[in-house]
């Protein structure tokens, strides 16, 4: 916290307490933290249910009144239900699907993206107007009108099941490029660009030593956004992955949720190695995560 | 060192000044290339598409505008599918904003402790997968041995159920209208957090001086909320809005997840969003003509809406600021 917004702190705690008296504080207090401290309850109880039901035997979900403490043999539980897992699905195979794709969509189109945007920000040339206008016009179509010609354009390219079907197509996005033409818009002086080629800097040297480095906030941000965006997303592998080797977490869960009869026990063990590794990395980063995501989607 | 700054004397010639002039289609020609393949072909290959009967494996048939003909007049469940997600979208939209705005405001006065810890609870939805927290909703609505119903039979114990509450236990979480609200919460759980972290950055963007002056002036809080702090959002308030009827009326994953077209007829079509319709008709039926023609007229009732809204927020911004 700054400390202009710890003054700013200090400042309307002392405005609270001099104004009121004691009762009339802690009425307010209680206004403002109830609410607060409610949503905290309602966001967190579904991962600690999770958590619970990841544990428990078939028989015992469905116990009446439903579970919602940890047994003490909550280990073995949760290794029963693992066991069961494996049997269904190639679990790891999936994990390894999911961080696959995720590692490879945010490397590679941070690396188009920002090639892209420089060329935008830095340059004039012909065509350079109508190109901008056209990819904003683009932007405007909903990505739903897209997913039945990427699944027959997958089929063309013999991608459906591979990885490479979910990381191309978004490599070059949009957004993407918006976003990084706006910030090197503001981030990089032209100056700076042209001291560079006096000095006798090519010009992917300049992206590359001047520009990135220049611009490392604006990619953490749009580093995080596609990343979560990718492991989470559902709709465009469910249409490409056929082959439950070539699943990713979502897919697979899902998957497992349409059968007949519905293992939840297992279904909430792979909730769980899916949902708590992402858990536990923003806890230790969170200040930072929320701050750079934010600014990203508002820039966007 | 004495060639380099020639060239640059000198622009118009020399290999130098060709590269120079190269440059920026050399930089941005992987980026036109992926994208006019994979962003700028799809859209028009989908309309194409709209204008077949297709399987995906016979040869096309063209039909011309016969897929919208049949969508608009002949097919109940497409204007079915268009009600349900709207009506989802507003059910699980309007409080995301309402409480969204609240919790920025509370956490905006400065006199919460652990700011920074609840930043991070309403942020936390939002890096979950939506496939898993739906499987998770699932079992809590589940109608004798969910958690909800669970809890709401203390409600019945003490009265308020079905006194001030006049719904009758157990409820049925997943059967017919009941699933639009059931489905609309895990957007709102989804989505709340986000909404306000938005609206929080947009509150601290607002500058402290303007508050200063306005009470000086003796403006009282409602002067205040409504002449300074509304109006100095309507930009952040535009875009979250826009983002949730963009994303609403494209929602799938709770859903399909939730329910599946399988799943549809027994539930008489209560969960049947137009982007779970568009998929069933691709690669559920086959019929990749109709599916495109779903997703053209979603796109253009979208289109409709953003331009509503839109005009309803410069309206607004001309009147206010």
């Amino acid at each position: 916290m700054s400390v202009k917004a710890m003054a700013k702190d200090r400042v309307s705690e002392e405005r609270l307490k001099r104004s009121d008296s004691p009762v009339k504080v802690f009425i307010k207090k209680v206004l403002l933290y109830l609410p607060l401290v409610i949503w905290t309850i309602l966001v967190i109880f579904p991962f600690w249910y999770m958590l619970v039901l990841s544990t428990k035997g078939k028989a015992e979900i469905f116990n009446y009144p439903p579970p919602m403490t940890l047994s003490p043999n909550f280990i073995q539980g949760f290794l029963e239900n693992y066991n069961n897992l494996l049997a269904q699905l190639p679990f790891w195979k999936n994990v390894w699907n999911s961080i696959y794709i995720a590692f490879m969509s945010t490397l590679t189109s941070m690396f188009f993206c920002s090639l892209g945007g420089y060329g935008f920000a830095i340059y004039e040339f012909k065509g350079k107007r109508f190109m901008f206008n056209f990819m904003l016009f683009t932007m405007m179509i909903p990505g739903i009108v897209s997913i039945v010609p990427y699944f027959v354009m997958m089929n063309w390219f013999g991608w459906i099941n591979k990885a490479r079907a979910l990381y191309i197509p978004g490599m070059a996005n949009a957004f993407g490029i918006f976003l990084m033409r706006q910030y090197i818009n503001s981030a990089v002086p032209l100056d700076l660009v042209d001291a560079a080629r006096v000095d006798g800097a090519s010009e992917f040297g300049i992206y590359w030593r001047i520009v990135l480095p220049l611009i490392s906030p604006i990619l953490g941000s749009y580093a995080i956004i596609t990343f979560l965006g990718s492991w989470n997303s559902y709709m465009g592998p469910l249409v490409v992955l056929r082959d439950m080797e070539s699943y990713t977490i979502p897919v697979a869960l899902g998957a497992l949720k349409g059968l007949q009869s519905v293992d939840y026990g297992a279904i909430m063990v792979g909730n769980v190695i899916s949902v708590f590794p992402l858990l536990i990395v923003f806890i230790f980063f969170s200040k930072m995560i929320i701050d750079k995501v934010t600014e990203g989607a508002l820039k966007g | 060192m004495a060639t380099k700054t020639n060239v640059v004397k000198h622009p118009g010639g020399g290999w130098l000044a060709f590269k120079r002039k190269a440059a920026p289609y050399v930089f941005t020609a992987p980026f036109f290339i992926l994208f006019i393949v994979f962003s700028t072909f799809p859209i028009f290959y989908s309309f194409w598409l709209s204008l077949h009967d297709w399987n995906g494996i016979r040869e096309m048939r063209w039909v011309g505008f016969q897929n919208y003909y049949t969508l608009i007049f002949k097919d109940w469940k497409f204007w079915r599918s268009v009600g349900n997600t709207i009506i989802m979208m507003v059910i699980g939209g309007a409080p995301q904003h309402i409480l969204g705005l609240f919790f920025a405001y509370i956490l905006n006065l400065g006199l919460v402790k652990f700011k920074d810890f609840f930043k991070g609870v309403l942020f936390v939805p939002y890096i979950t997968s939506p496939v898993a927290i739906t499987i998770l909703f699932g079992v809590l609505y589940g109608v004798r041995y969910g958690f909800l119903n669970y809890g709401l039979h203390y409600l019945e114990a003490i009265g308020i159920i079905p006194n001030i509450l006049p719904i009758k236990l157990p409820v049925e979480w997943l059967k017919e209208a009941m699933t639009w609200v059931s489905l609309s919460l895990i957007a709102f759980w989804k989505w709340t957090g986000w909404n306000a972290l938005l609206y929080l950055a947009g509150l601290q963007a607002i500058p402290e001086n303007l508050y200063e002056a306005a009470r000086i002036d003796g403006a009282s809080w409602g002067q205040i909320f409504f002449k300074i702090t509304i109006p100095l959002l309507v930009p952040v308030m535009y875009f979250t809005t826009a983002m949730t009827i963009i994303g609403g009326m494209q929602s799938f994953d709770e859903a399909n997840v939730m329910i599946g077209v399988d799943g549809m007829p027994g539930n008489l079509y209560y969960a049947l969003t137009t982007a779970v319709y568009t998929y069933a008709f691709a690669f559920k039926w086959g019929q990749f003509g109709m599916a495109s023609a779903t997703s053209y007229l979603l796109c253009l009732i979208i289109l409709v809406m953003s331009f509503i809204h839109r005009f309803f927020f410069k309206d607004r911004d001309e009147r206010t600021v």
